[in-house]
């Protein structure tokens, strides 16, 4: 109608298409519908806004976000966007197709998740991995439900305590309505207690146990004996890890983990508040018909061509609906092609260049943190990025003095120690700045 | 389009670079001085390629896509309507883009939010809405999660079973499984509707409620909808309502008003955000006003796909109270144009006025002979993609064999229509003629039909699954 750039149908155009159909109105399209249900109230939205009134609405509200460099991990990490990346992705062709269901005109999208598939698989050292999940903390919970549905009768999943806490908490509900009982593994000095993780397994009934490769605390955890402690116990190893850490860090396929979860935001994904960001899961071989999700295969077409395919669908909520592997339908495809297109840039020394510069400048914070008498150290292990603290001030002032300074960071944990995480994005002068306002 | 044939991996070069980063410290120690025992042995096959590399591979490839900027893409309940570019340039912005998800007080991006909630609110006659499902399955989840726990705040912890009609989409069964309900089918009656009579007798002091899509994936509304609500609300259950269908309702009927006490919808369908290729969407679930207290159910690692909540926003202030009102009829009118003019040639299993999408059995005359196997839905499909179309849904909803389900949304205009029809007609009567010219379909497309089969048997899931390398 007139003036609205989305609809282009005209008034004219609106009468013949009526008449083709046999009606006089578009009122008459909804004689169906039970008269009282037609919404005949003002609706209480506001007045039509232009393209130019939008676009200062939303920079209005942009100037009332903080803006503050981030110093701050704890599952989502600031690391740099090459200018690539959002240039491929914005490509219409990618942007605004569905779900690769007619192949013949999909190649482009089945390519790119064959290409991420890969790389997920090289990264983890998994042997099969699907196109994408929501997020990390979904994607450790459709781990878990998958560890259940593999060892069948064992009903308990055990959870690192040194995970997250936004993995354990999705975890806990995903659990809660499926009827499968979590039990968490203790840590001890910042990582998964391999003692805890014996004694709950010898109390039985274990499917598998989720743990984390670098955890909560930035610690890289030493996972030596527990792919063995439950493999004895015909149960499952599920990894959850930073992907943009395994290119330099031991892959979940050596620690002898049956599936690697995680989430691919440190690859390269704007923070954005939250998302969207990309789960990813990954599994060995064996376990390939209970992997959740969409997966896509290569195979040929009829001229004998190399052609890609959406595979083992059976496995999928259209085909088996209640007895399929999980719900998912809509992943976050174009994610997972964004972090293909940063892996395809960076390659592998780009991605352990990144990891240098990360455990440099944290490094570098870390000694001088504690150089200004506010903090005392907490655990001596290995990290990549992020750490902790035990501050000697309360959280609050400390965070409140980082803010004024236009820092985020000293995020406080549920021990009470404030963490800090540092990417190659941030500048040594940053860091200098932050310690400096901490000092004050 | 034309066919492309490399994978990244093929294109990599010992020691190229496509990144650019700062210099490493020459004196500190890097990740080498990490303890051996905790280091991966070799370094991931990554690619090694430069820059032009990555932007020549990623524009082949995307030259093999066809998406809603490509052509129309009639998919049966998908609504792939357009997606306007200042919603792109909106959600880039870098005041959002960089805040990290654990930041407080972010007075702007809160706003947005807020008046999302309040517009979704508006638009559905729901109290509030919760933003942390990730799409519409994750929404359908996190929907039944909270009718899970209100029955369970009121001791009442028998409801562990929940009603679905035949005609649902796959993820209304399969988020009941995941929510650890039992699935109980209501049949469709002749007219393709939940079918009262069958409904009644499942309706017990076991049941937490119902899972409907209205209208359903037919396209039909559930005219019988206000009895369905009061024997479900008089049995002690919830109704569920599947957004997935939303689009025909915006601007004309609230989900709420029919009694409806819990709802998704898919901002990716509704509400004009890009799909992506599959994702990311977003599905908030809006509840009633004595379901508040249970939206805090908590499903997601932070707030939601925020870029995806600021693009839909920005477009229902576009569309503001005055636009909103012809959303779902132009939808409607669209979809009824099209059934009309089609029904001589395609079966139409159920006579009615449809709302946005409707659904084929097949074709009238498949061309099939003594000697010759008629043209299928599959075949129809493949044709499509010949002339410059993407094809319908297929094989969905299951009610009938050849399901053909057709959703074209209110940014189509009548010629971009008219052409479609006049392409589906001339299928037809290829099909009449000669139905081994759909056969062999599609014929101008970068591929042709893919061997599916042993895609499945013998799988090859990553790049070194081929090789032998």
């Amino acid at each position: 109608m007139a003036g609205f750039q989305y609809f282009p149908h005209t008034e004219e155009e609106i009468k013949v298409m009526l008449d083709r159909i046999g009606v006089k109105s578009l009122d008459d399209l909804y004689a169906d519908v039970p008269a009282d249900f037609l919404y005949k109230g003002e609706y209480d939205l506001p007045d039509a806004m232009s393209e130019q009134q939008v676009r200062d609405f939303f920079e209005g509200l942009a100037a009332k976000n903080p803006k503050l460099k981030v110093f701050a991990g704890a599952g989502a990490y600031d690391h740099y966007t090459p200018a690539v990346i959002p240039y491929i992705t914005q490509r219409s062709e990618f942007l605004t197709a569905y779900t690769p269901y007619q192949c013949e005109i999909s190649q482009g999208t089945l390519r790119y998740i064959f290409e991420y598939q890969s790389m997920i698989c090289t990264l983890t050292g998994m042997d099969v991995s699907n196109a994408s999940m929501y997020d990390g903390p979904t994607a450790a919970a459709e781990a878990m439900r998958m560890m259940v549905a593999q060892t069948r009768k064992k009903n308990t999943v055990l959870v690192s305590n040194t995970l997250l806490p936004n993995v354990r908490g999705v975890i806990a509900t995903y659990a809660k309505y499926a009827g499968i009982t979590i039990k968490e593994i203790a840590q001890e000095d910042g990582q998964t207690s391999k003692a805890s993780l014996d004694a709950l397994i010898a109390q039985g009934d274990v499917a598998g146990a989720i743990v984390p490769s670098v955890n909560r605390f930035g610690i890289i955890e030493n996972l030596e004996g527990m792919a063995d402690a439950l493999h004895s116990d015909k149960s499952l190893l599920t990894v959850y890890c930073d992907p943009s850490a395994l290119a330099v860090i031991k892959t979940p396929a050596e620690w002898g983990a049956d599936v690697a979860v995680g989430d691919g935001q440190p690859l390269g994904i704007p923070l954005c508040y939250g998302g969207p960001y990309v789960g990813f899961m990954a599994c060995r071989r064996d376990y390939m018909r209970k992997l959740p999700g969409r997966i896509v295969g290569q195979t040929t077409d009829k001229e004998g061509r190399r052609a890609f395919v959406l595979t083992l669908q059976a496995r999928e909520q259209h085909i088996r609906r209640e007895k399929a592997t999980s719900n998912i339908c809509s992943n976050e495809s174009l994610m997972a092609l964004w972090v293909t297109v940063y892996l395809s840039l960076m390659g592998p020394e780009g991605m352990k260049q990144v990891n240098d510069l990360c455990y440099q400048r944290s490094h570098y914070l870390y000694g001088k943190l504690l150089e200004t008498g506010k903090f005392q150290p907490v655990f001596d292990a290995p990290f990549l990025k992020e750490f902790v603290l035990k501050p000697l001030v309360s959280p609050a002032e400390l965070q409140k003095k980082l803010s004024d300074a236009g820092f985020f960071g000293a995020l406080e944990t549920e021990d009470g120690y404030v963490s800090f995480c540092v990417t190659e994005k941030r500048s040594y002068e940053e860091m200098d700045a932050l310690v400096e306002s901490i000092r004050k | 389009m034309k066919y492309y044939n490399k994978l990244i991996f093929e294109l990599s070069k010992q020691g190229r670079t496509g990144y650019s980063l700062p210099q490493t410290c020459s004196k500190c120690a890097g990740t080498d001085a990490i303890p051996t025992a905790l280091r991966r042995e070799k370094q991931p096959e990554l690619p090694q390629v430069s820059e032009m590399d990555v932007v020549r591979h990623y524009t082949n490839l995307s030259q093999m896509n066809f998406g809603v900027d490509t052509g129309f893409y009639p998919l049966g309940s998908c609504t792939m309507k357009y997606n306007p570019k200042i919603n792109e340039e909106i959600a880039a912005m870098p005041a959002f883009a960089g805040i990290h998800p654990l930041q407080k007080d972010v007075a702007g991006a809160d706003e947005i939010y807020k008046g999302l909630d309040q517009a979704l609110a508006a638009i559905t006659g729901m109290k509030h809405f919760t933003f942390k499902p990730c799409a519409g399955a994750h929404g359908e989840l996190t929907g039944l999660m909270i009718i899970r726990e209100y029955h369970l705040s009121r001791g009442d912890t028998r409801r562990t079973r929940i009603i679905v009609p035949d005609s649902a989409h796959g993820t209304n069964p399969a988020s009941a499984a995941v929510c650890g309900l039992d699935v109980v089918v209501v049949k469709s009656n002749a007219n393709g509707l939940v079918d009262v009579e069958d409904l009644r007798p499942l309706l017990d002091d076991t049941i937490a409620g119902i899972m409907m899509t209205n209208p359903n994936t037919l396209g039909l509304f559930e005219k019988d909808i206000r009895e369905i609500a009061s024997l479900v609300h008089a049995s002690g259950g919830l109704l569920y309502y599947d957004g997935a269908n939303m689009n025909p309702l915006i601007g004309t009927v609230r989900p709420g008003d029919m009694g409806f006490d819990v709802m998704h919808l898919n901002l990716h369908k509704s509400f004009s955000t890009p799909h992506g290729g599959g994702g990311p969407g977003s599905g908030p679930v809006g509840v009633c006003e004595k379901l508040v207290p249970f939206l805090g159910v908590n499903v997601s690692g932070f707030n939601g796909n925020f870029g995806v909540i600021m693009r839909a926003y920005a477009y229902i202030l576009m569309l503001g109270r005055q636009n909103v009102k012809l959303c779902g009829k132009l939808a409607t009118l669209g979809a009824n144009y099209i059934k009309e003019s089609l029904k001589d040639v395609y079966k139409l299993p159920i006579e009615s006025v449809c709302k946005h999408e409707f659904v084929f059995d097949g074709l009238i005359n498949d061309g099939a002979r003594e000697d010759k196997e008629g043209a299928c839905t599959l075949d129809v499909a493949k044709r499509l993609l010949d002339f410059g179309y993407h094809a319908p849904t297929i094989y969905f909803p299951l009610l009938f064999h050849q399901a053909i389900m057709i959703e074209p949304t209110e940014t189509e205009s009548k010629e971009t229509l008219d052409g479609f029809i006049e392409v589906m007609r001339m299928i037809a009567a290829e099909a009449a003629q000669d139905p081994d010219i759909l056969h062999g379909a599609p014929h101008n497309t970068p591929i042709s039909r893919p061997d599916e089969t042993t895609a499945a048997r013998n799988p090859i899931l990553k790049y070194w699954d081929a090789c032998a390398c």
